[in-house]
């Protein structure tokens, strides 16, 4: 260890522990904010804790692949967070079976919504064809949207980074809009956070109320099944 | 707490295995998702089936405590975004925009839509 103080860092960066550690580390500081500013939009802990990570690999060089040995056991989790969400589910079965009626139309005009306007923008803005084909399915959650994206001999990397970018962008704004717009139906909040945003839309939502948490699972799970389905469709009548 | 962890997994790996072999265009875990419920369900109605992590709130303890972090869980891949901003540079600052427009446009449909609806249905009741 002597001969090259850089043989510790070279050892501790290569290994999962290293990354493991900073990412949890990091999200429980930006976590922390976001609890002590009462949850405000703006310090939500997804964009912050992005950033300060990826800020500090850009500085120590550290390829995304090195990082991601590490920071994989947290990833890993997201599915059993998403098989987790029966359980709010299933205790708030009630309130749910009461709006199975304004939940499924609100899936539909949603799903198209999101779909045909990030469409008609993306070519409004003149993106080229591989690119507005790769937004299409921006508001599923990641695995999904890169399985649409291949089938439609799109970018899926793209695809990936347009979801997320979509998720922590509806995070934010879903509050302060619906805010805006009077509605205090924690139902139809949660809906469109979790229709909009997915997961990101989700987490959101559960720390904002758990009725709004619920049904923003229920919308996730829905659109991502409905939006499969919509956008082949969408893209061959709309995109040129 | 095992036991449910256990569960869990076991519900993914089942919904994984029934949507890659049918080739559903669902994600595995949303089969899962489907497939505790109902197993929660039927619980209910056969006391049998009340054992183990379906007894005592396990699987429910178990699944909170996943969904009381569900945002760090997004951590990893968001990264992936910062690192490959510069691939996408060229068109950034117009996909942001589109995708913020977006996003706007499809919280307000989906919230105006439902909300509509369900106001319908009220007044039908109230008739």
């Amino acid at each position: 260890m002597k001969d090259n103080p850089f043989s510790l860092w070279v050892y501790l960066s290569q290994s999962p522990l290293l990354w493991l550690t900073v990412t949890l580390l990091v999200y429980a500081t930006t976590d922390a904010v976001s609890l002590a500013t009462r949850r405000h939009p703006l310090c939500n802990p997804v964009l912050h804790a992005v950033w300060i990570i990826g800020a500090f690999l850009l500085l120590t060089g550290t390829s995304y692949t090195t990082y991601f040995a590490g920071a994989q056991f947290v990833h890993f989790l997201l599915g059993p967070a998403t098989v987790a969400l029966a359980v709010p589910l299933y205790e708030n079965r009630k309130r749910v079976v009461a709006s199975i009626v304004p939940m499924l139309v609100a899936l539909i005009v949603g799903s198209v919504a999101a779909v045909v306007s990030v469409v008609l923008l993306a070519e409004l803005a003149g993106l080229p064809r591989d690119v507005v084909l790769s937004l299409a399915p921006k508001s599923v959650t990641a695995g999904v949207a890169m399985g649409i994206a291949e089938s439609l001999h799109a970018d899926p990397s793209l695809a990936a980074v347009a979801v997320i970018l979509t998720g922590i962008m509806g995070a934010i704004i879903v509050t302060p809009l619906m805010n805006r717009t009077g509605i205090t139906d924690y139902r139809a909040r949660g809906f469109a956070a979790g229709l909009a945003a997915h997961g990101i839309g989700t987490a959101r939502a559960f720390q904002v109320d758990e009725i709004a948490g619920v049904f923003s699972g229920i919308a996730m799970s829905l659109n991502a099944l409905v939006t499969s389905f919509l956008v082949p469709v969408a893209v061959t009548l709309l995109v040129r | 707490m095992l036991a449910s962890l256990g569960l869990i997994l076991l519900c993914q790996l089942i919904g994984e295995a029934v949507a890659r072999g049918l080739g559903l265009p669902l994600p595995g875990p949303v089969l899962g998702l489907l497939l505790l419920l109902i197993l929660l369900m039927t619980r209910d109605r056969f006391t049998l089936l009340a054992r183990g992590p379906l007894r005592n709130d396990g699987v429910e303890t178990a699944s909170k405590g996943l969904l009381a972090h569900l945002s760090l869980l997004f951590v990893p891949a968001g990264v992936g975004v910062v690192q490959k901003l510069d691939l996408h540079a060229s068109h950034g600052i117009a996909i942001t925009l589109v995708l913020a427009l977006s996003v706007v446009v499809t919280l307000l449909a989906t919230v105006l839509t439902f909300r509509l609806v369900s106001r319908l249905l009220r007044q039908q009741d109230a008739r």
